[in-house]
């Protein structure tokens, strides 16, 4: 079925277009066309970026103690972290965490944050970026209530537009612009629905 | 026909729901406005911009389509063909059947409505649940979807709160961040057992052949980090030619659906999940669907291949906001669906030729459009062409002109009758014509002044 049908589609394009007297150019344009003229793209990018991301209910944060001081004051205390950041981040957590660097599908229920790494952030929008090679388990990333993405300063993007030109060959790259919500029932915005209802941008020097 | 199919189902509606579309769609339109216009100092320079980049993208669908798939093909993707509804439904039965798979979870796409992917999968023993919230619930109340971003536009909380009720997801709360929740718990084990996740794509890069999805919820990203399969359903006009050009029609797609700078969840695939990532999908499969849009391809009304299925003309258009989508009995409503639905419909064209009608043509679609698709345009090329098919679809509800061609083609005759125009006022509604009787149902008959302009004009001649 699939080899002739399509041949039958891309024959029925062809004969679609070639009467055409002319195609339509591809347009000229810039990169930055859609960057909002007012975002100063020279800013400090970590300055600039939590400005933003607090714009779209996202959560920037510093320093790992920052990070286990307000997980506890909220009362999540099991969660699961990236095994190549626990060692780093440990001593900011206290014994009262339970902690776990193995992601276990059948616990989904159990994780009240997950810790992984950001491949990078964009300035412009508060905009985190996982990516395949750099998120440990897209399920740790993505079932507890809580995410924390742990970012670099030199990752952080001014603009989408720079973001897109450097996705790179990764398979799959996720821009994560505040948390999961839907705004479906009667217009009432509504965060956390399948994703984190917390997104925590931790920036780590 | 006294009035259109459209008109006969405004009149119809409950207040409620006419309220909730009204108040939905009214909401739309001002946040989409705030951030357009607060962002941008000439957002309509980048409207036509984006026009430009699709319009190109969908005249070179020769040239891109065989690109992409090689691209595809090359990241790993394996490419199928569906030329209609029945064959992508197939396609995707197919895959699941060779893989023993029974269980599939859906993120929102318009294509799968269109093919009826759900009713189908159904009745072959396949589970096929959707996961965005509106699909979801539209799903658990054997209900359609009545707005392209906010399927369940129509509904309110009390009778969500009823549903969920009865299919077992807790007692009756209509909190909104409770139904929330619910759906949230009982959705997040559907997604881990499930075996294939369904999606669909906002945006494919003929360029690295990479998909676009965007989402609020997050329900394509679980789809894709718990099952194994992805099957991607995406109608060929999709394609656009760079990655660059995603960066203009992302910033506006957010902005005109929801006000949004991005929406919460955009993500770039280009095949099944890396090696070393534990989760997510080991393979992935890209079904391209015609169903019709050659057909459109090949009409006058091409533009509208152009659709990024934004939402922006459902809110603005005074037709939609009476009416609701149902009344456009198609799976695109809206001025959008008034030009693709009777476009996609094939040989049930006539049967659709009255909804090009449903318009005021007032232009307001055109201009929010971020593609800037020149609707009001397309509308009348399309009530030209129910006439020409002879569609009786297409006459319903028009008055019969042929009295008043005679009057305004003999200057003389025009003459006579704008001074007895006058008469029209004291005429008592039931000996009215009928395009008048049914004018004054609702409202009442302007009182009659013509005729002042020529009495001017010859004064005027005579000074
Ligand atoms: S026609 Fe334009 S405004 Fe309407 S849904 Fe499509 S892109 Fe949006």
């Amino acid at each position: 079925m699939s080899a002739s049908s399509r041949e039958a589609i891309l024959n029925r394009v062809r004969a679609a277009l070639t009467p055409l007297p002319r195609r339509a150019a591809y347009p000229e344009f810039g990169d930055n066309v859609a960057t909002m003229p007012a975002f100063d793209r020279e800013a400090d990018r970590w300055t600039a970026f939590s400005e933003r991301q607090k714009l779209v209910n996202g959560m920037p944060m510093v320093g790992a103690t920052a990070l286990a001081t307000w997980l506890r004051e909220n009362g999540h205390l099991r969660g699961y972290c990236d095994p190549t950041l626990w060692a780093e981040l440990a001593p900011a957590f206290g014994p009262e965490f339970s902690v776990s660097t193995d992601y276990d599908r059948a616990q989904v229920d159990e994780y009240a944050f997950g810790i992984t790494r950001a491949a990078g952030a964009i300035a412009e929008t508060g905009s985190i970026i996982l990516n395949d090679s750099t998120t440990s388990r897209r399920l740790g990333a993505l079932t507890p209530w809580v995410h924390a993405a742990v970012l670099r300063r030199e990752n952080i993007y001014s603009d989408v537009a720079a973001a897109i030109a450097a996705l790179g060959k990764d398979t799959n790259i996720i821009f994560c612009t505040g948390p999961s919500k839907t705004a479906d029932v009667e217009g009432i915005l509504i965060e956390g629905v399948h994703g984190p209802g917390v997104q925590i941008a931790l920036l780590i020097d | 026909m006294k009035y259109q199919q459209i008109d006969q189902f405004a009149a119809g509606l409950a207040r409620e729901k006419r309220a909730a579309v009204y108040d939905g769609s009214k909401a739309g339109y001002d946040s989409r406005y705030k951030a357009l216009f607060t962002h941008y100092t000439a957002p309509d320079e980048l409207r036509h911009l984006a026009g430009e980049i699709k319009q190109h993208a969908i005249e070179n669908l020769d040239t891109y389509l065989p690109q992409v798939e090689a691209k595809l093909q090359e990241n790993g993707a394996k490419v199928h063909w569906a030329a209609d509804a029945r064959e992508a439904c197939e396609a995707v039965l197919k895959i699941m059947r060779d893989r023993g798979a029974t269980k599939m979870v859906k993120a929102k796409t318009m294509v799968s409505e269109e093919i009826e992917l759900a009713h189908f999968l159904e009745k072959e023993g396949v589970e096929c649940l959707e996961t965005d919230l509106g699909e979801f619930i539209v799903q658990i109340d054997h209900d359609h979807p009545s707005h392209i971003v906010k399927p369940i536009i129509h509904k309110n909380r009390r009778e969500i709160a009823t549903s969920f009720e009865k299919n077992g997801l807790g007692e009756y709360n209509d909190d909104p961040g409770t139904i929330t929740r619910r759906a949230r718990q009982y959705l997040r084990h559907k997604y881990l057992a499930a075996d294939v996740a369904l999606t669909g794509a906002n945006f494919l890069s003929a360029e690295s052949g990479r998909m676009v999805l965007v989402t609020n919820e997050g329900n394509s990203r679980f789809c894709l980090a718990a099952t194994k399969v992805h099957i991607a359903l995406i109608g060929i006009e999709k394609i656009v030619a760079r990655d660059r050009d995603l960066a203009v029609l992302l910033n506006l797609l957010g902005r005109s659906g929801t006000g949004q700078q991005l929406t919460s969840y955009t993500e770039f695939i280009t095949g099944p999940k890396s090696a070393a990532q534990p989760d997510g999908p080991e393979e992935m499969h890209v079904i391209f669907v015609d169903n019709g849009r050659t057909d459109v391809l090949e009409s006058d009304c091409r533009e509208i291949l152009r659709c990024i299925r934004c939402g922006a003309c459902l809110n603005v258009c005074p037709v939609y906001r009476q009416a609701s989508g149902h009344a456009y009995r198609a799976v695109y409503p809206g001025p959008v669906g008034a030009v693709l639905s009777p476009l996609l419909a094939g040989k049930k064209f006539p049967e659709m030729a009255d909804l090009p009608k449903a318009s005021t043509l007032c232009g307001a679609c055109n201009e929010v459009c971020p593609v800037n698709i020149p609707i009001p345009d397309l509308l009348l090329r399309l009530r030209d062409k129910g006439k020409q098919a002879g569609s009786a679809a297409a006459s319903a509800a028009t008055p019969p002109m042929g009295g008043y061609a005679i009057l305004a083609t003999q200057p003389a005759a025009w003459k006579a009758a704008l001074s007895m125009g006058g008469i029209i006022n004291a005429v008592p509604t039931p000996l009215l014509p009928q395009a008048a009787k049914t004018w004054v149902e609702t409202r009442g008959l302007p009182p009659w002044r013509g005729g002042q302009f020529r009495k001017w004009m010859k004064q005027r001649k005579k000074s």
